[in-house]
């Protein structure tokens, strides 16, 4: 009974990893704003930062693939490819977190010495969406680091842990 | 007496020796990506405005401080260098501990650990840097490196060191992940994995 709540945990927490990652994707592509100031209108899309770029294929990436980690079966030899792959895409969904994140605060804060004016003044929606998508990015990546301990688990005899 | 020699937990020498060799590699590259980072200051003096003859003299600098996500490279660097150095104090000085199973895993995970931190700082630290080479003209942002050559160029081999880094990172957390699924295997009277079936 142990092993079905185990592997039911498991199955949970991989589901809530794939909603996480994908509502990342989607808050961060329906993000587009336009703002007119005086003649000028100025659009802020997504698309206009090469890190928020790497974010959304980064993330789309990820739930793809737990997506169909969520049908392995329980006995398939696989199981070890799956805490290499896993450990792949932590780190995957760790870089563009924070390439994203550091990127964003750029354009919240700006920066004096460069010269760069902060642009969420004339667009907050933007913004806003943009840090909802960051903060479903870090929803996901707390739980690949839960399941990635959890699929190591999965395939290390867990014997190992009480030999002294 | 030298630890290499005699046969540790986690298999043969070989993968010792594998381990401790990728280690100091990794070691030297964290450290060179933080040391070239945090000497990374250039300083300018431009002219900024002209009154009549009097050109206006402003001095400009240039620090990886004024960069939060430099500051953050910086600091992980230092880290996963430090951990390095301590892992391989911790290998050469007591090769015999290797034989508790607890002590593998924690190696093993916090390999993992410094492995994705030194990507993240890597990564942050790229994207950041390419806006400043390349300016963005949506936001209007300019770009930085073609008054700050040498500033850049410091920049990128800190970069470059710290991506080395990445990549030496991931496998030794790769050498560590499998001399602790070796070291299970060895300590297991049956060679099945977790999933065994349920005795009904």
């Amino acid at each position: 009974m142990v092993k079905l709540t185990q592997r039911l945990g498991g199955l949970v927490l991989r589901f809530a990893a794939f909603c996480a990652a994908l509502g990342a994707v989607i808050a961060m592509i329906t993000s587009r704003e336009r703002s007119s100031f005086f003649v000028l209108s100025l659009v802020a899309k997504y698309s206009d930062l090469a890190a928020f770029k790497y974010f959304v294929i980064a993330n789309a990436i990820v739930s793809v693939y737990s997506f169909l980690v969520l049908f392995l079966p329980k006995e398939s030899l696989l199981w070890k490819f799956v805490v290499v792959l896993d450990l792949m895409v932590t780190m995957l969904l760790t870089s563009s977190l924070s390439a994203a994140v550091a990127v964003a605060q750029v354009g919240k804060r700006g920066n004096a010495n460069a010269g760069w004016l902060p642009i969420c003044g004339q667009v907050p929606r933007f913004c806003d969406q943009i840090t909802g998508a960051l903060i479903a990015g870090l929803v996901a990546l707390v739980l690949y680091v839960f399941l990635l301990i959890f699929s190591i688990h999965h395939v290390v005899d867990p014997f190992l842990l009480r030999k002294s | 007496m030298a630890g290499g020699k005699t046969v540790v937990a986690g298999g043969n020498t070989k993968s010792w020796k594998l381990l401790l060799g990728l280690r100091i590699f990794a070691f030297m590259a964290t450290l060179a990506a933080a040391i070239v980072m945090a000497l990374n200051k250039e300083t300018k003096t431009l002219v900024v405005a002209t009154i009549g003859t009097v050109p206006i003299k402003a001095t400009l600098t240039a620090k990886f401080q004024h960069t939060p996500a430099f500051v953050f490279f910086v600091i992980a660097n230092v880290m996963a260098s430090f951990h390095n150095l301590l892992m391989i104090a911790l290998q050469i000085f007591s090769p015999k501990l290797e034989h508790k199973g607890l002590h593998v895993l924690s190696i093993a995970i916090l390999d993992m650990l410094n492995a994705t931190l030194v990507s993240a700082a890597a990564n942050a630290a790229v994207f950041v840097a390419e806006l400043g080479k390349n300016g963005n003209k949506h936001a209007k942002w300019n770009k930085v490196c073609d008054r700050f050559a040498t500033y850049c160029d410091h920049g990128a081999g800190a970069l470059i060191a710290a991506f080395a880094g990445v990549i030496l990172m991931i496998l030794v957390s790769g050498v560590s992940i499998s001399r602790l699924l070796f070291n299970s295997n060895k300590f297991s009277t049956t060679k099945a994995p977790a999933t065994e079936t349920d005795v009904p």
